[in-house]
């Protein structure tokens, strides 16, 4: 059994030296970057590649498909139909001119009940509202097996090179990303406790915010998240609400790395509840027990008391309530815009081509979400920081919430939802149906008040023709 | 989110569903995806009220037609695969293929699209669609401010250029010659060409 020495010695070595080396080049590209706050730019470099590669992966199916014959399955947005973008009137002017009757002034024809007809039925197919809570669907492929619905046009190549791809993110960048979450949970538990046996003053602040800046950092390269932050003129300042779209539990960390937070949220037990415990050693967090949740008035006074110091850092709040598949703003809870302060708007985009950065509660525990979230080639997402609004005189903190709702939606490019549930169906569906009504008789018997003045009837078309432009 | 094949297999008589409309697998599981979002009690059956819950749907001037033309056969309740075949006469019709006389006329075609349009219209199902329900649908497309005389004499005109045989009423056959376009179809997303 001699042989075997050398063998093991050598073993050992190489593994003592892949060992040494894994962890050096680790320390020197992604912590001690993060700790000092610099990059070297190498996500980006990472991100920009990876979308080469997916267009290439795309074209290769929809070439596939095309020998195929066969329609490649787009399920982006529209399902199964192209939603005509033209409105009722451009639709009705198109069947007159298509139709081969020879008079030229807009009559009813039978033909016009198709288009209502066409519009209705493509509600049913679809309509954006019910479409909110699944994950965005998406029209290129990303070499994820979960986000790929037309696995019946793979070719050879492509396989290939989705084995590698599995292969790089399981074996590569999963383990070096758990290393990095673990690295920075651990420092941020141990240097907070440290710190938090400091007398309070200056110098645990301000270490304190270099500690959990330094923390949320490395949990930023944990999931190599690469974030586009925009208009940081704007950021919260002390003393004031930050209210954000949710989309994932990771929005917080996204956010927390830009900047000092207090967070609010209930305690958890577990891992969770041990980095709460340890946060709220060196800074002061909200962290409410289960039972004090229900009480409104309770958490009403104590966000109001934390506001009120003006030393405390913004407090973090999700208005929504619950995380939403970050196509839409679903209707802010109106809580937090009832404390009288000012609040700074956040919205946060992420960009669906890299990985579903969605949390589905329903369909996946927390565990096996971050797992999903980590074996992603990446999260790509961009911040903006809203200017501030104040509750202005005579707004009610709904109307307050909804304004500072369609302020984010729009800058996200997400859409605006006014549904609520159905509380204000009745009235909903009367006036709206009514301005189809009015627009469709405009088209038609507008003219007919008139027959000889073909002038009037330009007329009406143009001002039908701003309708078109702002209404639809 | 998670494999087509899963949701396939959940669906009963599935390929004569696909056989029979034309919809393809996706197309199929999508819809599956939506009619279990309309479904809200999880029952497996749609009623009008579900329908309703659609706020464009409730928005646009007959959308009570459609959801009646879902429940035509006197039902209270639609399934999956009445559901799927109403949608399917929305497909595009595949007109180059030659149509083999035999076989029973396909859901999608031109004809079947122009029998759903004719449904919306003759809501008493006598097979003509009478001054009346024309005036009838005339009056929920159009605002309140539009007066009687106005509508009346809308139907008198139309039934005038359409009604051949004089009985003041138009039938399907009528119907079929008026110029209807082509839009009682949802095109489906085609891939683009680089």
């Amino acid at each position: 059994m001699g042989w075997l020495l050398p063998f093991d010695n050598l073993l050992c070595m190489a593994l003592g030296i892949s060992f040494t080396v894994w962890f050096t080049s680790l320390l020197v590209f992604i912590i001690v970057p993060a700790i000092l706050g610099v990059s070297f730019g190498i996500r980006k470099l990472y991100m920009n590649s990876l979308l080469k590669i997916f267009e290439w992966a795309t074209l290769r199916m929809e070439r596939g498909a095309k020998e195929k014959n066969q329609h490649l399955y787009k399920p982006y947005s529209n399902g199964i139909i192209a939603k005509e973008m033209s409105t009722l009137e451009q639709e009705i002017q198109e069947l007159r001119s298509s139709s081969t009757t020879l008079s030229s002034e807009p009559e009813f024809e039978m033909a016009d009940i198709m288009s209502f007809c066409r519009r209705g039925v493509e509600s049913i197919v679809d309509d954006e509202v019910t479409k909110r809570f699944s994950a965005e669907e998406l029209e290129s492929w990303n070499l994820l097996t979960r986000s790929n619905y037309n696995f019946r046009h793979i070719s050879l190549r492509l396989s290939v090179l989705w084995g590698l791809g599995l292969l790089i993110r399981y074996s590569f960048l999963l383990p070096l990303r758990i290393t990095l979450a673990a690295t920075g949970i651990g420092l941020l538990v141990v240097l907070t406790t440290i710190v938090g046996f400091l007398p309070s003053g200056r110098l645990r602040t301000y270490l304190s915010e270099k500690i959990h800046m330094m923390c949320y950092r490395i949990c930023v390269r944990a999931l190599t998240a690469i974030i586009t932050y925009h208009n940081s003129e704007n950021k919260p300042k002390n003393g004031g609400i930050c209210v954000a779209n949710h989309t994932t539990p990771i929005d917080v960390i996204i956010l927390a790395n830009d900047g000092c937070y207090s967070m609010v949220g209930q305690v958890h037990g577990g891992l969770i509840g041990v980095v709460q415990r340890a946060m709220v050693k060196s800074s002061p967090h909200i962290w409410f027990e289960r039972s004090e949740v229900k009480d409104r008035h309770l958490v009403a006074k104590m966000l109001s008391n934390h506001v009120a110091d003006k030393t405390n850092h913004p407090i973090l709040i999700f208005p929504e309530g619950t995380c939403i598949n970050n196509t839409s703003v679903m209707m802010f809870k109106k809580g937090s815009f009832e404390i009288g302060c000012t609040v700074y708007p956040v919205a946060i985009k992420y960009d669906p081509r890299f990985g579903d950065a969605f949390w589905n509660s329903g369909k996946f525990g927390m565990v096996s979400y971050l797992l999903r979230m980590m074996s992603s080639w990446a999260i790509v997402c961009s911040v903006w920081y809203l200017p501030p609004v104040n509750r202005e005189e005579g707004e009610d903190a709904v109307q307050f919430a909804n304004r500072v709702k369609a302020a984010i939606a729009r800058q996200g490019g997400l859409v605006d939802l006014l549904w609520d549930g159905g509380l204000k169906r009745g009235k909903v569906k009367d006036t709206f149906r009514e301005e189809q009504q009015k627009l469709y008789s405009k088209v038609l018997v507008g003219d007919q008040e008139d027959q000889t003045g073909r002038s009037e009837y330009f007329t009406i078309c143009s001002v039908t023709g701003i309708f078109t432009h702002n209404h639809f | 989110m998670g494999s087509t094949n899963s949701t396939l297999s959940k669906i009963p008589n599935v390929e004569e569903l696909m056989r029979e409309t034309g919809f393809s697998p996706a197309h199929i599981v999508r819809l599956y995806d939506r009619f279990e979002s309309l479904d809200k009690e999880k029952t497996g059956h749609l009623r009008p009220e579900d329908f309703g819950a659609i706020n464009r749907l409730a928005m646009n001037p007959i959308g009570d037609r459609i959801i009646g033309a879902f429940f035509s056969s006197g039902q209270d309740t639609v399934d999956f695969h009445s559901f799927v075949r109403i949608l399917a006469h929305f497909r595009p019709a595949e007109n180059n293929r030659p149509r083999d006389p035999s076989l029973p006329e396909p859901v999608n075609s031109r004809i079947s699209k122009l029998k759903f349009a004719f449904q919306l219209y003759d809501l008493d199902k006598d097979g003509k669609i009478s001054r009346a329900e024309l005036l009838q649908v005339l009056r929920s497309m159009m605002e309140m401010q539009v007066t009687e005389e106005q509508l009346e004499s809308i139907a008198d005109r139309t039934i005038q250029e359409a009604d051949l045989d004089r009985d003041d009423a138009i039938s399907f056959e009528e119907f079929r010659k008026v110029p209807l376009g082509d839009t009682l179809t949802l095109t489906q997303q085609r891939v683009a060409s680089k």
